[in-house]
């Protein structure tokens, strides 16, 4: 797969289940965690794609 | 876990120690030192066991994914400052990073698209076991 898109999400989610997975131990604390997680990257991702859409280079 | 103790009089007696007890009993640097050489392994220890399935799951399979992607396991030269710390981070995984290093994968596709993905998964696996090894020290100190 070198699709740009699943590739962020396939490592946006193997971060946010680690990370999640680390910091808590309550497993709804680790959901909501790894649902902010996994959305920071896949959002931040997808807003920085499209602000340097216009760019030349 | 049950802990066999012989006793003086010649019969053996069996004791069931807790999660806890466990955890004081691994020295908190090998605790660290077993989670970096297998992902999951020190939780697994202390009595954590399903995070030690996560980790012990995610992230070879980051590692896996980044060999898979054409990542390069750089060497470990520190004349390019920027390689010699990748080298550092990827060997976070542990035992399999230098498997992989002897069994010659991880040499790198620099012309392949997925190049740079690749190496970003080697490296950020190495680096999210080095915080799995930093957690179980905390755990088995019992900071945690």
């Amino acid at each position: 797969m070198t699709s740009h898109l699943g590739l962020l999400v396939l490592f946006a989610f193997f971060v946010a289940l680690v990370s999640a997975t680390i910091s808590h131990d309550d497993p709804a604390a680790q959901f909501r965690f790894g649902a902010r997680i996994f959305g920071g990257f896949v959002g931040a991702g997808l807003v920085l794609g499209w602000l340097m859409y216009p760019l030349p280079f | 876990m049950r802990l066999r103790f012989p006793q003086a009089l010649g019969y053996t007696r069996f004791v069931t120690v807790s999660a806890a007890t466990r955890a004081q009993t691994l020295p908190p640097l090998a605790a660290a030192a077993l989670a970096w050489a297998v992902p999951g392994l020190g939780h697994f220890l202390l009595g954590k066991r399903q995070k030690a399935l996560v980790f012990l799951v995610a992230i070879p399979a980051m590692f896996v994914i980044g060999l898979g992607l054409s990542g390069r396991l750089f060497p470990f030269d520190f004349s390019q400052p920027l390689a010699g710390l990748a080298a550092v981070a990827a060997r976070g995984v542990g035992v399999s990073s230098l498997v992989a290093g002897w069994l010659g994968y991880g040499q790198g596709v620099v012309t392949a698209a997925s190049y740079e993905y690749g190496n970003t998964f080697l490296i950020v696996s190495g680096l999210l076991n080095m915080l799995v090894a930093l957690d179980a020290f905390d755990v088995a100190s019992g900071r945690k």
